[in-house]
Formats: structure tokens, C-alpha cells, sequence
């Protein structure tokens, strides 16, 4: 165990702890965007800036850092609310529609912007760049079907060339992790639109119901993970209905 | 010929002597790309047609940059026994009466600039010229990284061999590696990349670093504006930095290396692959090098054309096949590099600083600068200065004898005001602050970096808001956008500096700037990010008045910034002869002939190109 201390109150954690949660297991909260425990650390969007003040004084992404024995870290230290703050106030003037944003802003205590309003035909931007669908479409899926594009104040997301992607499997992954809900995804008869990486997805129907529920390029999992065969088989509602019945003709259960 | 054993070594170096000093008439031509730029091309082929039709029997030779970029193109001409001289700023015309003086035995003196005393054959140089190494240009250089710079053809490896080429290497290899480590580590060398981090404790750490394979890597990836020195190096010389890369693969225990060249870089990377592919024929990379045992094969990566990969963790990236973006450090690639090996990536000054240290031993290079930072450094010497050129120091040098006796001072006359170091990236240091020495500590402490060794200097007539403004325009556009504090925060800088100079700002524009940038500094994620608001945290530092002037009296006192001046005729200097009129673009310009014009305030978009046209000094510029 590394053992540290968080606005001077010590506390130990494993080796190889990203700082951040360390600092959460001593109660602190820390705004971020850009963390996912699933994810490797990425350190974008600078929201978690914390000080480290000893052994040397340094203002660090606590996401990226690893703990270190003896680290005394400082969460209210001016620097790193300043830095937290303004981050916040970018993000702010970028993204002003964001729900999310706006909370995490206020509870920083930032309301307003400085940095004025996205151009018009920005001005409902919802995504902040955190990269987390990006990477979640490469870490844990594997599909690697989008990327960010451009670079600078022209970065954003997409599918390459911004035309449908064959890489793509449909999973919905990337609109699971994206944190501000950026990212549009709609089921429309036999078809999920992926509307952000300009794609569509077959779907499959279930064999009971009849209703549209997988995006056929995740046919594969039935060879790949066999245990899986079945969710895929059916859909979710159709599972739980003859489970219920099951559990009943088993009398694991009585209809009141 | 195979290289196997150190008499072959040798054997290629008396070759190498043989075409450096050949016992007929040879003109080496600077064929860098700053020597192409400016008609060497034309030059090259004008000499050889002449030397042709006259039957002049001659070696000509394409070399690399010979350093004096205000002479380009230079000429070196060697006739045995008779002495050497360099030649300057040649064209065609001169080249082709240049051989015919030559058809007569006889070294011209129209045109030459001074004498070379290194002749091979102990001749006495020229006496009505100047020696070379006396011009103030060249008087407090000391050349290690460019040391064979416009000496030797770039790619004949017997050429490089015959200055010492291979020396270095040769006695790595009979050491063990870990002495290969020591020898640099005593040596005091420190990364010239900018960093400054010293070489041989990033070697130690990668060197005991777990896991195999390790890596090299040489980082060629120099983007700064104003900036060539990288470039230089790799087209000028490219085994030194080969042989260096050689050296440290041996002493961390790697067997890959990697040069990632930018692509907008053509005749380097053209260089640098004959060089690898010619080393590889004489067994000087690949297996069993020098009959060691020891192999070591270079790949040659090409740069995509985004500064940020200059970042020694986005070049990583990019060699790896991914976007070029930085990761957060630690972990440093020396324990976590290139494929997640450990590796150690140099700046290609680095490596080729290496080879000669090796050559020539660790006290001596230790003997070279100061204390701390020991050893010599090139830096571009470029902007407003009177002689422009790549330039090779010893650190500790001051700026003043830098841009003052080597530049020359101001061209023209003009009074410097402002030098910026380190590229982009770097600060601008003040006249008043040219005491100071050029070395890591200083040049950070005064606010600005090191660097890579770009170095701009700025005179009266430039606007240090407008500087800021230039280089904040660089950086918006080359960051990654990875990080919010350098995408965000950039763009608003630039932003609020695009208002400072249109006249728009307002003085809480100023405190907004500086919070920014300090922000920027220390939030960023990458090195990049850390150093971009240094030429902003350093104008408002020493500047500070200029913005003052441009926000509350909306004037600038450089006379540069468009929406804030105003240009004029002076009827009692106006001669009526209608240059400006022609010059001006805009047709803003009236005026008969033999009487005083007027300039259209509506339409004249401040260009100035009739107040540098007026040859009568009438335009002047209202702030």
C-alpha cells in the first residue's frame, strides 16, 4: 500500500492508484470528464487538477498520476481552483448547453463564462472532447471504427471521412460512455442510425416478438462468446418475460 | 568496401582524405537547402559547364551548408598548393568568370570573402583575405555538432570517416557499455532538443530500465519558424548523427533505432536514407558492426507535418502508426517508450554531439562552456539582425556577443530591442537583459527556454504585441487540441492579443491575458501546452508598456499594428515622382506629376509598401 495524505488527512491505497481516486477514497470529489475506471487514464480534460505540494510542488492532472509514497496533494490549493475553474469556464463557453457541464461548473462555483458564446452554428455543441468514445470504440470494443479529426480548434469526432463505417458494429458503446450525451443514436425500424459517424446498422428481429433489437455486425459474439448466444437470440423483454414464466411454472414464484 | 576491422576504418579514412584534398583543382559548392534556396543549383551547374567547355580538370563537390546564410551562395575553391578561399554570394555569371580565372591558375579575389587555412597540404592561406575563423561571424563559433557542416560531401562515408568519422563508435565498442554511459554522463552534455535533460542519466535510466527490446530513437522532427538547425545537421552531415545513435544503442543495449525526419524536410530525408543505406553496405549498421558483435539496424520514419510531434511522446505515437497526440508523462520513454519499451529519443544536435564526444573523450567536451552546461549549441540566428546564419556556440556565451558580434547588430543600423529564443514557444528577452548568458538556467529563469536553438531577433520597428499575436497564431494552430488548457486556452489568448491589436482592447483584457496564459502554463498537458503562452507571459513581462499603449492611447509604438496608424506624405519631402503611386495596391495614391501626393486614408490599407518604396524617406507612419 502507498500511503499519502489529502488535505492532510492520510490515507493508503494499492500501488499504481491513479491519484484521482485517491483522492475520491478520502471523501474528496473532483470534477472530471475524461476519467473512466474502464478506460486507460487520458488526461484531456484538465478538470481534475490538483496540488501536489510535497515533495515538490507541481499542479498535476490527478487522473494521470500515479501515487506516490509520502505525496502530500492539496485539493483547494488557489492554483488548482483556479485551474479547475477555468477549465471549467472553456468548457462552459464551448458547450453552454450542456447540462452537465453547467452542474459541474456550478458546483466550482463558475456560472457564467468569459470567454463568450460558440459561433451559431455551434451554439449547441455538446461535445467537450473528452475522447472517452473514442477510446472506448478502441479499448474495450476493439472496433476502432471512429477517431478524432483535425487538429486544435478544429478537433472533433467522427468516422473516417465521415462516411459510413464498415468498422463500425452498432453497439452504442460510445454513447453509453460520452458523459455530456453528445452523441445521437436512434433505433428506427429495422435500422440504429448512428447519427454523429453519419452510419446505419442493420438490426435483428427477435425471433419471438418480432421486434428490432441487435445491430447484426454484433452476430459474431454468438461465436467469439458462446455464453452470450442466447441474449443474443432474443430480445431483452422477450428474456425477461420467459424468465418470469419460468420461475413461475417452477414455482420459484406465485402470481398475486 | 566492407568495413569489418579498425585498419579498414582507417584504409576508408585515407580514401576520405584523398577526395577532400585531391591533388587537383576543387570547388565545393554549399548545397544545403538554404544554399539551394538561393541559386546554388544554378551555381553548381554553371561551374561545371564552364569547368567542361574550357577543359578544366576540377572535383566538384555538392557539401552541405557552410553556415553564413547572409552569403549564400558560397563557394569553396582549393587549389593545391596555392591555398584556399571561400566565395560569396555567387551566381552564375560570377561562377562561370570564377573558372575562367581559375583556367588561368590563378584564385580571384573579386568575391571572396576569406581564406580557408585547412588546406591538407600546409599551404600558406591567402594573405590579402581575411582568415575565415577571423570574419565576426565566425570569430567566437566553435563548431561540434556542425564540424565536418559544409566540409564533406554529406553522403561519402570516406569523407566522414577522414574527419574523425567513426572514431567515437570504434571506441564505444571497445569499452563496456555501461563506460559508453559514464563517458557522456562526465561529458556534461544535456539534451539539445530543448529539454536539457542530461543525456547520459535519460541513458542510465533507460539502460536499467527492465524489458527488451529497448529502443533509439532520433527526433527530427524541428518545426519552428525561423528554425533549421535539425535540417542543417541531417543534410550536411548525417553520419554524425548515425554514428551517435550506433553509440547509444550500445551503451543502453538496444539494437533498432528510428530517425523520424519531417517530410517537409525532402533533401534531408533524401540525405539521411543514402546515408543509412551506404553505412548498411559498409557493415557500419546491421550485424556484427566493427567485428564487435554488437548489431544495430536505423529505420527511416517521415514526419507527417504537425509540429506537436516534435513532442518526443506524440513523435512516439506517430512512429507507432497513431495520431500524433502527447500522453501524460510519467512514464517517461525512457522506461516506457516506443511500444512501450524503454527507449531513449535525442534530438538529432544530441546524437551528432555524441559521436564527437566519443571521438575525442568526455574532458575535452566537458572543457567546452560552462559549468552546468557544458559543451556548444547551434542556434539559427535569424529576423532583424544584420548577418543571418547557423551558428555554433559554446554555452555561456552572452546574448549580446551573440547578436551583436556575431549578427552584427541591426541591419542597417537599426537598434535591436528584443530577442527571442527557444522557437514558438520561447520568450523575447529585452536588449537590456543581453548581458545574460545563454545557458538552460538563464535563458528559463529570464522567462523564456532554450529551446531547440531558434533564435529571432527583433528591432524597433517590430510590435511585441503583434509578435505575441504571430507566434500565439503558430502555436493555435499546430496544437493537438488534445488538452483543453492549449486548445482553449490558445484560441482565446490569440483572441483577446487579435483585439489588443486592433485597437479594441480594453485594460481588463490585459489581466484576462495573464491569467489565461498562466493557466495554459500550468495546466497543459504537454510540453507544448506548458510553453506556449511564453512569448505572451514574457512581452507583458518586459513589454509591458506597448500593450499599455495599444489598450488605453490606441496607438502602437512600433508603427505595426494596421488599425493603429496612419500613413502620410510630407509635402516638404515629396518630390512628386510618383513611385508610391505605383507601388500601392490599393490605389490609394494621388497626386501630379513633380507635386506632393496624398495617400486615401478610406483606401489605403496601411501596407507600407510606398514608405519602403519612397526613396525620397516622405512616407512617414502616424502612430
Amino acid at each position: 500500500m502507498i500511503e499519502l495524505t489529502v488535505n492532510g488527512n492520510p490515507i493508503a491505497v494499492p500501488e499504481g492508484t491513479p491519484l484521482l481516486e485517491a483522492v475520491r477514497a478520502a471523501g474528496v470529489e473532483l470534477p472530471t470528464l475524461c476519467y473512466h475506471e474502464g478506460l486507460a487514464p487520458y488526461g484531456a480534460c484538465r478538470l481534475c487538477m490538483v496540488l501536489v505540494a510535497s515533495p515538490h510542488r507541481e499542479l498535476v492532472a490527478s487522473c494521470v498520476y500515479p501515487v506516490e509514497e509520502g505525496l502530500a496533494v492539496e485539493t483547494d490549493a488557489p492554483e488548482a481552483v483556479t485551474a479547475r475553474r477555468l477549465a471549467l469556464e472553456f468548457l462552459l463557453s464551448r458547450c453552454p448547453q450542456s447540462a452537465v457541464i453547467r452542474e459541474l461548473a456550478a458546483g466550482e462555483g463558475v456560472t457564467a463564462s468569459r470567454f463568450g458564446a460558440p459561433p451559431p452554428e455551434k451554439a449547441d455543441e455538446l461535445c467537450m472532447l473528452c475522447g472517452l468514445c473514442v477510446r472506448v470504440c478502441r479499448e474495450a470494443i476493439g472496433a476502432n471504427a471512429i477517431s478524432f479529426i483535425g487538429r486544435g480548434g478544429e478537433r472533433r469526432v467522427g468516422a473516417p471521412f465521415d462516411v459510413q463505417s464498415d468498422a463500425c458494429i452498432g453497439c452504442g458503446a460510445c454513447a453509453e460512455v460520452c458523459p455530456t450525451g453528445a452523441i445521437w443514436i436512434e433505433d428506427r425500424g429495422h435500422q440504429r442510425i448512428l447519427h454523429n459517424w453519419n452510419t446505419t446498422v442493420e438490426l435483428h428481429p427477435c425471433p419471438a416478438c418480432g421486434r428490432f433489437f441487435a445491430p447484426e455486425p454484433t452476430a459474431f459474439l454468438k461465436e467469439v462468446l458462446p455464453e452470450t448466444a442466447e441474449l443474443w437470440g432474443m430480445c431483452p423483454e422477450c428474456l425477461r418475460q420467459r424468465a418470469a414464466r419460468q420461475w413461475i411454472e417452477q414455482d420459484v414464484v406465485k402470481p398475486t | 568496401m566492407r568495413v569489418h576491422t579498425r585498419s579498414d576504418l582507417e584504409k576508408l579514412s585515407a580514401e576520405g582524405i584523398a577526395a577532400l584534398y585531391p591533388s587537383r583543382l576543387k570547388i565545393s559548392v554549399g548545397m544545403a537547402t538554404c544554399g539551394l534556396a538561393t541559386g546554388a543549383d544554378g551555381v553548381y551547374h554553371a561551374l561545371r559547364d564552364e569547368a567542361a567547355a574550357r577543359g578544366l580538370d576540377l572535383a566538384l563537390v555538392a557539401v552541405g551548408c557552410i553556415g553564413y546564410c547572409q552569403q549564400e551562395p558560397l563557394v569553396d575553391v582549393r587549389m593545391p598548393d596555392r591555398g584556399r578561399v571561400l566565395y560569396a554570394r555567387m551566381t552564375p555569371e560570377r561562377a562561370r568568370a570564377l573558372i575562367a580565372a581559375l583556367a588561368q591558375g590563378a584564385l580571384p579575389a573579386e568575391g571572396a570573402l576569406a581564406a580557408i587555412r585547412e588546406n591538407g597540404d600546409g599551404s600558406e592561406p591567402a594573405k590579402d583575405l581575411p582568415p575565415l575563423e577571423e570574419l565576426p561571424f565566425y570569430a567566437h563559433q566553435h563548431k561540434v555538432i556542425l564540424r565536418n557542416s559544409g566540409l564533406i560531401a554529406p553522403t561519402r562515408l570516406e569523407e566522414y570517416a577522414a574527419r574523425e568519422g567513426y572514431q567515437g563508435l570504434a571506441r564505444a565498442l571497445a569499452l563496456p557499455p555501461q563506460a559508453v554511459v559514464d563517458e557522456v554522463s562526465r561529458s556534461g552534455l544535456r539534451g539539445r532538443g530543448g529539454g536539457g535533460f542530461p543525456t547520459g542519466r535519460k541513458w542510465q535510466i533507460c539502460r536499467d530500465a527492465p524489458g527488451a527490446p529497448k529502443y533509439i530513437i532520433c527526433n527530427g522532427d524541428e518545426g519552428d519558424p525561423g528554425a533549421y538547425m535539425d535540417r542543417t545537421v541531417l543534410e550536411s552531415d548525417p553520419y554524425s548523427v548515425i554514428e551517435g545513435m550506433v553509440i547509444g544503442g550500445y551503451a543502453i543495449g538496444a539494437s533498432e533505432g528510428y530517425i523520424y525526419v519531417r517530410d517537409e524536410y525532402p533533401l534531408a530525408v533524401e540525405r539521411v536514407t543514402q546515408a543509412v543505406a551506404r553505412a548498411e553496405d559498409a557493415g557500419l549498421l546491421g550485424a556484427d558492426i566493427l567485428g564487435s558483435g554488437f548489431d544495430f539496424s536505423v529505420r527511416v520514419v517521415r514526419g507527417a507535418g504537425a509540429f506537436v510531434c516534435g513532442e518526443e511522446t506524440a513523435l512516439i505515437a506517430s512512429i507507432e502508426g497513431g495520431m500524433g497526440e502527447p500522453r501524460p508523462k510519467p512514464p517517461y520513454p525512457a522506461t516506457s517508450g516506443l511500444w512501450g519499451q524503454p527507449t531513449v529519443i535525442n534530438n538529432v544536435k544530441t546524437w551528432a554531439s555524441v559521436s564527437a564526444i566519443l571521438a575525442r573523450g568526455a574532458d575535452w567536451y566537458a572543457g567546452l562552456g560552462v559549468e552546468g552546461n557544458t559543451g556548444t549549441v547551434v542556434f539559427s540566428l535569424v529576423g532583424k539582425v544584420a548577418n543571418t546564419g547557423l551558428v555554433e556556440v559554446p554555452l555561456g556565451l552572452t546574448l549580446r556577443e551573440m547578436i551583436e558580434d556575431i549578427g552584427g547588430g541591426g541591419p542597417d543600423g537599426k537598434a535591436v530591442k528584443a530577442v527571442q529564443t527557444g522557437g514558438p514557444s520561447g520568450g523575447c528577452l529585452p536588449a537590456r537583459l543581453f548581458h545574460l548568458p545563454i545557458d538552460y538556467e538563464t535563458l528559463t529563469e529570464a522567462g523564456s527556454i532554450m529551446g531547440s536553438g531558434g533564435m529571432v531577433v527583433m528591432d524597433e520597428e517590430t510590435c511585441m504585441v503583434d509578435v505575441a499575436r504571430y507566434f500565439l497564431n503558430f502555436t493555435m494552430d499546430e496544437s493537438c487540441g488534445k488538452c483543453t488548457p492549449c486548445r482553449e486556452g490558445t484560441r482565446a489568448m490569440h483572441t483577446i492579443l487579435s483585439r489588443i491589436v486592433a485597437g479594441e482592447g480594453t485594460p481588463e483584457d490585459l489581466a484576462l491575458l495573464e491569467e489565461v496564459a498562466v493557466w495554459v502554463k500550468g495546466a497543459a498537458l504537454c510540453g507544448l501546452g506548458q510553453t506556449v503562452p511564453n512569448p505572451v507571459l514574457s512581452t507583458l513581462r518586459y513589454f509591458r508598456d506597448e500593450y499599455e499603449a495599444h489598450v488605453h492611447e490606441r496607438r502602437c509604438p512600433a508603427g505595426v499594428c494596421r488599425a493603429l496608424i496612419r500613413l502620410a506624405i510630407r509635402p516638404d519631402l515629396c518630390t512628386g515622382c510618383g513611385i508610391c503611386q505605383r507601388e500601392c495596391p490599393a490605389g490609394a495614391i494621388r497626386g501630379e506629376k513633380r507635386e506632393p501626393h496624398v495617400i486615401d486614408p478610406e483606401l489605403c490599407t496601411r501596407c507600407r509598401l510606398c514608405h519602403d518604396a519612397c526613396p525620397e524617406g516622405a512616407i512617414e507612419i502616424v502612430r
